[in-house]
């Protein structure tokens, strides 16, 4: 019998069984070896990875007036090591034009605001949120899992925020986004918390509730239309700006009468537009990406009843790719306020041409969406941050967790890139300046960008 | 395989009862569509939905003509799907992604003669040179596809190269996305008389153009299949590959031909979707790729005529389905659920006709 299968064997693994055996081995062998590497990790963690109390006040408190009670834990960054932030946003993929430049913002900013106390600062690897929940949450696990790191500026898009937000900030850290703006993760602007929110959570960016106002009083009040569609793509962002201008053009006595969905990927949007055509609305709110946006602006004008509709769409659709086609002309647009002009963000001493300049300069291009004077605001607010909640003890730098939300919980009249920033008590920071473009022109996009018809509020 | 009601098992029960829902589901939703639109008042219009819309004939003739010419570009793919099944017998999930690499190959030629200023200037010209030149360079993928992933793998069982034509899929585009970036390419503005609605029926003249294309297209196609020594080759291998070789048939030979013509396919197809929606992303192929096997399987996979019809078949359906029978039934955001609808024509007719609605055609040994 034993030699039946001995035979079998034999015969069988003839050609592999040498090579299988010397397989086995060496993966024996590495498997031991790793087993040896991990089994003492526990139990001798980095030694300034721990937070520690807050050390026992000698005679002289070396904290000064650093910000913070400790209740979060102290990081210490030993003497020639770096302070530990993160970019996390969406790099990769068809929303990377809205999270490069952010991600290349912080870099420039990290540049010019220098060392925090004589440290240097350290953006690590550059994470990517993939615009969707599963992405934010993939990064966010791998953020938290170095204690180093105090704070992180992203996400990208509010679908990742939603999954991110809750684990960077219950580690302690804190999240200033550049471009989230969902009204879920916020607050209403009446006292209530969105359903998303996270104490430690910050924005840079504006909340949609803005957004969807000023959309909706410009096409009421300045375009005279009182029947208005909207189209959404299922994305949180989309869909809870679709919902504020329904919101807040009904509050000025207007009508939405259709509202429909659309799926990411769909190409023929004729189905979506007839159904909003039957109510033969005056005007077109749809609050997009690309490439589903393209497809909308060429296949509306040729549907029955929306002919003569105003076409609009607000800061996800304002990006340089899409106001060159042609089909985008006559389109209005909502979007954060880049009127920047003489605007100086007070951490840096630097204006907007002159971080425009480096970024070209970096990188050969222009930024590809407005938010990278957010996310250079969201990186200089976090290092000021920093500075006020650290001290230099025995040579290394402890930072007090606390003390970062202290001090970004009580920034008030902050001259940014943006503007003048100013943070609540759900994190809203952003000016919340609304410009409404008139885009007339495939062939000059700059000129449509400037072209400002409406300022909210 | 008849089976007396005696035999009936509990899964034929259950298939059944699936068909009567389907069917009831359908004609409800028909049904208050048609009375919706005989008198939009009348209690049988609203009984399930009281917000209903009314279509008007203008669009309810758009949604056909879309219907049609996004139907006819899922045929195109659909004949590329359905060739090599009928040859090698598995499905080269790869041939989405062929489709798209024509459609980039197209969006960054246009853009480069557009540059140059001669798309506007012999428009016509351009077009010849950017189909040429996007059939080529499908072709050339398609026949490197084969070669290099799926020849190594002849003869093994058909699961392999099914999954390898998946890992295929991914390479592709991963490779196109690497090469030009994530950023949405689109093709240059197209001339007057392709974007107006035409005097002929208000249609658009670029969606004429598609269905033109692809109803010549398939022409071709039959007459190369049915008609040259090259097709009667394919259908000898189709037939058994054993014996076409014992014959003096060169199997590689055929079997590379047959993904030449079939990348030839999804590159014209790639073209006519850069005329038709204009816009091109790396991921551009999928969702129509898994269309267009749906609609070769619905027409009867292996069954030329079949694809082209059951292309036409899913178009027409995910563009009036939505407004036609969901939304009458009160189905809220319908629009979003055109996919589902398409998937459920495809449930559907294998539930009523497993085999197709032409019938698959497919090499002796695999038919039941």
């Amino acid at each position: 019998m034993s030699r039946y299968i001995m035979n079998r064997i034999s015969q069988k693994g003839r050609r592999f069984s040498p090579y299988f055996v010397a397989l086995l081995a060496v993966l024996s062998l590495l498997a031991a070896g790793c087993g040896n590497d991990d089994d003492p990790q526990p139990a001798a963690p980095e030694q300034t990875s721990t937070p520690e109390a807050p050390p026992p006040a000698p005679t002289e408190d070396p904290r000064g007036d650093a910000l913070g009670d400790g209740s979060l834990g102290i990081v210490t960054v030993a003497s020639g090591e770096s302070v530990q932030i993160r970019s996390l946003n969406a790099i990769s993929g068809p929303v990377a034009f809205l999270g490069l430049p952010n991600q290349r913002a912080v870099e420039l900013a990290i540049a010019d605001y220098g060392d925090v106390h004589g440290f240097s600062v350290d953006l690590g690897t550059p994470l990517d949120d993939l615009c969707s929940s599963e992405g934010g949450q993939a990064a966010a696990q791998t953020i938290v899992a170095d204690e180093q790191v105090i704070g992180v500026i992203g996400t990208s898009c509010s679908g990742a925020a939603v999954a991110a937000a809750p684990l960077v900030t219950e580690a302690g850290m804190v999240m200033i986004s550049p471009s989230n703006t969902s009204p879920a993760l916020t607050s209403d602007f009446q006292g209530n918390a969105g359903e998303s929110w996270s104490v430690g959570y910050y924005r840079t960016a504006h909340n949609d509730l803005i957004q969807g106002a000023a959309m909706a009083n410009f096409l009421f009040g300045e375009l005279g239309v009182d029947n208005a569609a909207a189209i959404h793509d299922g994305d949180p962002y989309t869909q809870g700006l679709a919902l504020a201008f329904q919101n807040a053009f009904e509050e000025l006595g207007g009508s939405v009468s259709g509202v429909t969905g659309i799926n990411k990927g769909d190409t023929d949007m004729v189905p979506a537009l007839t159904e909003v055509a039957a109510f033969s609305p005056g005007a077109l709110f749809f609050p997009i990406f690309q490439p589903e946006g393209d497809f909308i602006a060429a296949q509306a004008p040729t549907v029955s009843g929306l002919e003569d509709a105003y076409l609009l769409a607000a800061d996800g659709l304002l990006v340089d790719d899409f106001l060159a086609l042609s089909d985008s002309e006559g389109m209005h647009f909502s979007g954060p306020d880049v009127r920047f002009g003489a605007n100086v963000n007070q951490s840096t001493g630097q204006n907007a041409d002159q971080i425009l300049a480096a970024y070209d300069q970096a990188h050969g291009e222009p930024p590809s969406a407005p938010f990278w004077g957010h996310a250079y605001d969201a990186a200089t607010l976090l290092l000021d941050a920093i500075a006020a909640a650290s001290w230099v003890e025995d040579g290394d730098l402890r930072i007090d967790r606390a003390g970062v939300r202290q001090h970004l919980n009580s920034v008030s009249g902050y001259s940014g890139i943006t503007g003048t920033l100013s943070c609540d008590d759900f994190g809203d920071c952003a000016s919340q300046k609304i410009t409404v473009i008139s885009h007339e022109s495939s062939d000059d996009i700059e000129a449509s960008k400037n072209n400002v018809v409406y300022s909210y509020p | 395989m008849q089976l007396t009601t005696k035999q009936r098992t509990k899964v034929d029960w259950f298939l059944t009862i699936l068909r009567v829902i389907a069917l009831v589901v359908i004609c409800a939703g028909f049904a208050a569509f048609v009375a919706q639109m005989i008198d939009s008042q009348n209690p049988f219009a609203r009984w399930a939905n009281p917000d209903a819309i009314n279509l008007t004939g203008e669009q309810f003739q758009g949604l056909v003509v879309t219907g049609l010419a996004q139907g006819a570009m899922y045929g195109l793919i659909a004949l590329g799907y359905s060739m090599v099944y009928g040859v090698l017998g598995f499905i080269n999930f790869a041939h989405g992604e062929v489709f798209m690499v024509g459609a980039m190959t197209g969006a960054v030629t246009s853009s480069k003669l557009a540059e140059a200023g001669y798309w506007e200037s012999s428009f016509v010209l351009c077009l010849v040179l950017v189909v040429v030149l996007s059939m080529v360079v499908c072709t050339v993928t398609a026949v490197l596809m084969e070669r290099v992933a799926y020849r190594p793998l002849r003869g093994k069982p058909r699961l392999i190269p099914l999954i390898t034509s998946i890992g295929v899929s991914f390479f592709l585009q991963n490779s196109v996305l690497a090469l030009l970036g994530s950023t949405v390419k689109s093709y240059p503005d197209l001339p007057d008389w392709l974007t107006d609605k035409r005097t002929f029926l208000e249609i658009q003249g670029s969606k004429i153009l598609v269905v033109v294309v692809a109803a010549l297209a398939m022409a071709g196609l039959w007459y190369l299949v049915e008609k040259t020594k090259t097709g009667k080759a394919m259908r000898a291998v189709a037939e058994d590959a054993e014996i076409a070789s014992l014959m003096g048939i060169d199997v590689n030979r055929i079997i590379v031909k047959t993904f030449a013509v079939g990348g030839a396919m999804a590159g014209v197809a790639g073209i006519l979707w850069g005329l038709l929606f204009r816009s091109v992303i790396h991921t551009t192929g999928f969702l129509p790729g898994i269309k267009a096997f749906s609609s070769a399987v619905v027409g009867g996979i292996g069954n030329l005529g079949g694809s082209m019809a059951g292309g036409l078949t899913i178009g027409v359906a995910e563009s009036l389905g939505p407004l036609m029978i969901l939304e009458p039934l009160g189905v809220s955001g319908p629009s979003q659920l055109r996919d589902a609808v398409a998937f459920a024509v495809l449930i559907i007719v294998l539930l009523v006709r497993p085999s197709g609605i032409f019938g698959e055609r497919l090499p002796p040994e695999e038919r039941t």
